[in-house]
């Protein structure tokens, strides 16, 4: 494993298993982010969102959402009336719920987690105070995430994105459905108390008021909540699509040669325009474009005809020694690390290059900046693409590296309800086929036909 | 997933775009459209690995009573944009106070009830903000920070109408504090030694800009939550332990949030080192990926004594993924950490070659480098500009945490010694970082207090000044005749 990194010393070092730069030592506490809020104001959406950037950035994290706890115990939910606050059997059940959870949240930390997400209400000081006592026993840090939110059209449009299509609700017709529902927050209201700036000051938390309007931020404990405070504060749920595609078919795609700088082949020009019409057609409003700084993705660009913005850190992986070969060359040379390449590809670091792992380092601040951007296009690369994608659609670092980013396909990408939405239109101008699968025999002691099995053709 | 195979309507394709021919600029390596064709759509700024997210300028204005720490931060953020490539620049009204009113007697000038003295602060406040529309207008300044009390809702809405008729926006960073300790050790620090007090005694000073302080506090109104919703702000309660953010409108204001919320003021020190000597630093060739000397072990060694020896509480050690630094941490006992992000500058084509050698096979790079050192991009390499936006997440580390020491390389070491003592990115390139050199260095008042141990092994000499002859015509012995001695 150590080889793969290109890591040659081994001893007493913290080599950070993770992306993160300095995961081990800013992270060796797990940490439990525990939700807060009244039900609809988007804590399920938030502990999914962070759960997934948390992963993709290499924390192990979990979210465990007590709602599925409760579904799975009580099997057939018929009326609010489970949740009001004097129904003895229904709170007794919902104890039982939360303890389970929390039993697996100590199993997931235990077993090499190092995040998890506690979704439920929280809303009273004691439910607070029980986790509290519980991570402190287990060694946890706790930070809370209250979401605060009193404008009714929000509410209103959160309840039918998300509510209505629960199978709480399988039964029921939009009204009826509605107004169950409302009357479930009612049951909270009575007893939610807020974090307070006095009482529960020496707590970690932060506070999202309105939806990311305004934000409290209290004791701020270490690297990961710092960089959870900054995630949350630049997320926001305006709706928007975005578009992700890489460069024209470049002469060296045409050629099999991986890497390198060069322009675009005719057929890549062809789709360059192609690409302008159909941004056109699209009529997005205040479109942002960026592109990486090498040649093929800057005259992709210039062909579509709107300003664009270069990203050093869109660049394409560095292949280092590999640069500019094709696959064949490359286990004519280095056989040795085209087969470990196969074997994690992810973590897998070219000589003098770069690994998945390092790109999706590099690629951070584009997310983030993504996230406070509205509609975008992306011009880019095959692993660089494949990283972004990664990151949309929740995918693990094990699919990453072979996630399907053909040549003059764009992908729109549009967040919905928890998750998003994908529409992959093929702009109908040829390419070659740049995609590797990975092949069978994946051993240093491999023939070299079984290597290159999966290798796309080429001229 | 939905699957679509778009047709294009047959119509005209053809446009003055055709030409989709491109030329890579020489000194960033930043391909842009063939110059002489009706412009190009490159948006902003070519260059700068990362694109500039700001449109119109920021005005930064500092809210709170005298001694909340408004000028430290002022100064400290107005270094980290600078470093990160946005041109800001400080305009702190004590300074127009100073300068129109030459000598200060004694608080009673900030009397509330004092009206000629109200009329000169008043005069100074419009100065400076005329001097902010020169600075945007004329400097190209992107963020300026106006640091003064502005405690008054008045004085705060005059700024925001004055920031609305002429584009800018405007982003308030209130510090509240009542830790009268945290207070007193500011006055300390910082007021006793002002141009205000030279001729006083601590004491004095002391007890004077106490009174100075209760002249503000009757008509302090602090940012408030309902009447101030609409304003774009973070308040800063004792220190750093609590924040308050509200309507951050852009790219670079959460940019400045995320570090006003990682910086502290804990007493603690930076402990600055390159790896000891390599096999390639003798041989004086640049970059590469070799192990140390003989004496770079050396030094390793008394690295590891030196820094016992200063019994440092909770020291942690960075280094980058390079051989070198790992073998010269080793040494040390310690655990460390590996950054890639410290690994050395990216020389592209140049790596592992001699000066003499880049001069032979690459002369109009070695000039060209040599005209402008930090925006020059190796071919198929890095520019310390690229260097300072791989590095910047280690700063933002380095902020939160207290003692830490880095183990890095000459380009590295120069970008983070830039960036701890604001140095301007034509210094940069060009700041002294001998190899069996500890920096260490310490926040102190405004700045940080740099201490250089040498421990005394011999190394070679890797800096190179710049020449006197930077032109591309220029002979080979005018370009290397800075060339530090090797083996």
């Amino acid at each position: 494993m150590w080889i793969f990194r290109k890591c040659l010393f081994l001893p007493i070092i913290l080599v950070s298993p993770f992306s993160l730069p300095c995961a081990v030592c800013m992270t060796n506490c797990p940490t439990l982010i525990v939700t807060v809020g009244l039900p609809a104001r988007g804590k399920t959406y938030i502990s999914k969102k962070l759960t997934r950037y948390l992963n993709w950035i290499g924390v192990p994290t979990r979210e465990f959402n007590v709602g599925q706890y409760r579904r799975e115990c009580l099997k057939i939910y018929k009326s609010f009336e489970f949740f009001r606050p004097d129904n003895e059997e229904g709170l007794k059940i919902r104890q039982q719920c939360a303890s389970a959870a929390l039993n697996d949240v100590r199993q997931y930390l235990a077993d090499g987690g190092q995040v998890a997400v506690f979704d439920a209400t929280n809303t009273t000081r004691e439910r607070r105070e029980t986790i509290t006592v519980f991570a402190e026993q287990n060694g946890f840090k706790v930070f809370f995430v209250e979401s605060v939110c009193e404008d009714p059209e929000v509410i209103a449009e959160n309840i039918v994105q998300v509510k209505l299509g629960s199978p709480d609700y399988t039964n029921c017709n939009t009204e009826e459905a509605m107004e169950d529902f409302k009357k479930r927050i009612k049951c909270y209201e009575n007893s939610y108390e807020t974090l307070d700036e006095v009482l529960d000051r020496h707590l970690s938390y932060i506070k999202i008021m309105d939806v990311g309007r305004r934000y409290l931020v209290n004791q701020v404990q270490d690297h990961i909540q710092s960089r959870i405070v900054y995630y949350l504060m630049n997320i926001h749920i305006t709706p928007r699509s975005i578009y992700l595609c890489r460069h024209g078919e470049s002469d060296l795609n045409v050629k099999g040669c991986i890497g390198g700088d060069s322009g675009l082949s005719p057929r890549g020009k062809e789709f360059a325009k192609y690409l302008r019409q159909f941004i056109q057609s699209q009529e997005i409003s205040d479109l942002k474009v960026w592109t990486s700084q090498m040649k093929r993705t800057i005259q992709t660009a210039e062909a579509v005809s709107v300003p664009y913005e270069q990203w050093k850190a869109l660049n394409e992986i560095d292949a280092g020694v590999c640069e500019e070969m094709m696959y064949e060359e490359i286990q004519q040379h280095y056989p040795l690390e085209f087969a470990m390449r196969d074997q994690d590809k992810y973590r897998y670091r070219y000589p003098k290059g770069e690994s998945y792992e390092d790109l999706v380092q590099r690629l951070e601040p584009v997310i983030m900046e993504l996230e406070r951007q509205e509609n975008v296009l992306v011009i880019c690369h095959q692993a660089v693409m494949r990283c972004l994608l990664a990151y949309f659609l929740d995918k693990t670092a094990e699919e990453l590296p072979y996630l399907k980013c053909p040549l003059h396909t764009v992908l729109k990408l549009t967040p919905v309800a928890y998750g998003c939405k994908v529409e992959s239109i093929y702009l109908n101008v040829d390419a070659v086929n740049t995609h590797r699968e990975r092949p069978e025999n994946v051993e240093v002691s491999r023939m070299a036909e079984e290597a290159l099995l999966t290798v796309p053709a080429h001229q | 997933m939905t699957l679509s195979v778009w047709a294009l309507p047959s119509a005209d394709m053809t446009t003055a775009q055709e030409k989709n021919e491109l030329t890579q600029t020489p000194l960033l390596k930043i391909w842009v459209p063939w110059l002489g064709m009706g412009g190009c759509k490159l948006s902003c700024r070519r260059g700068s690995s990362v694109p500039q997210l700001t449109n119109s300028p920021t005005l930064i204005v500092m809210v709170g009573l005298p001694a909340r720490g408004k000028t430290y931060i002022s100064k400290k953020l107005s270094r980290y944009l600078n470093w990160i490539g946005v041109p800001t620049k400080v305009f702190n009204l004590g300074q127009y106070r100073r300068e129109a009113v030459q000598s200060y007697k004694n608080f009673e000038f900030f009397r509330p009830d004092n009206e000629e003295a109200m009329q000169i602060r008043r005069a100074c406040a419009t100065n400076a903000l005329k001097d902010v529309v020169i600075y945007f207008s004329k400097d190209h300044g992107q963020v300026a920070v106006f640091d003064a009390t502005n405690t008054t809702r008045e004085r705060r809405i005059s700024i925001v109408s004055f920031s609305k008729e002429k584009g800018y926006k405007v982003f308030f960073v209130e510090s509240i504090c009542d830790d009268p300790d945290i207070i007193a050790q500011n006055i300390t620090e910082v007021k006793v030694s002002s141009p205000d007090y030279v001729n006083c005694d601590k004491d004095e000073a002391q007890a004077d800009f106490l009174k100075r302080i209760e002249c503000y506090k009757q008509s302090y109104v602090p940012l408030d939550d309902e009447k101030d919703r609409h304003l774009s702000y973070i308040k800063i309660f004792n220190v750093g332990s609590r924040y308050l953010v509200n309507r951050v409108q852009d790219h670079i204001q959460s940019r400045i949030v995320y570090y006003l919320m990682n910086i502290h003021v804990t007493p603690r020190s930076i402990f600055l080192s390159r790896h000891g000597e390599s096999e390639l630093n003798l041989l004086g060739r640049i970059g590469g990926d070799s192990g140390l000397s003989p004496r770079g072990h050396k030094y390793a060694t008394a690295l590891g004594g030196f820094i016992k020896g200063q019994h440092i509480k909770d020291l942690k050690v960075w280094t980058s993924h390079m051989k070198r630094t790992i073998q010269t941490a080793e040494h040390l006992g310690i655990p460390y950490e590996q950054w890639k992000a410290l690994n050395e500058i990216d020389a592209g084509v140049c790596e592992e070659l001699t000066y003499e050698d880049i001069q032979e096979n690459h002369p109009e790079e070695f000039a060209l480098r040599d005209q402008d050192k930090y925006r020059y991009r190796y071919p198929n390499g890095e520019s310390y500009e690229d260097l300072v936006h791989r590095l910047e997440p280690v700063i933002m580390e380095l902020e939160r945490q207290e003692n830490v020491l880095v183990v890095c390389h000459q380009a590295v070491m120069r970008c983070l010694l830039a960036y701890l003592l604001d140095k301007t990115s034509d210094e940069l390139p060009y700041l002294k970082c001998p190899l069996h050199t500890v920096l260490k260095l310490t926040p102190v008042a405004y700045g940080c207090r740099v201490e250089h141990i040498c421990l005394n092994i011999e190394a070679v000499n890797t800096h190179r000044e710049r020449p006197g002859n930077v032109d591309v015509t220029r002979d080979p012995e005018e370009a290397l005749k800075t060339i530090p001695e090797h083996f």
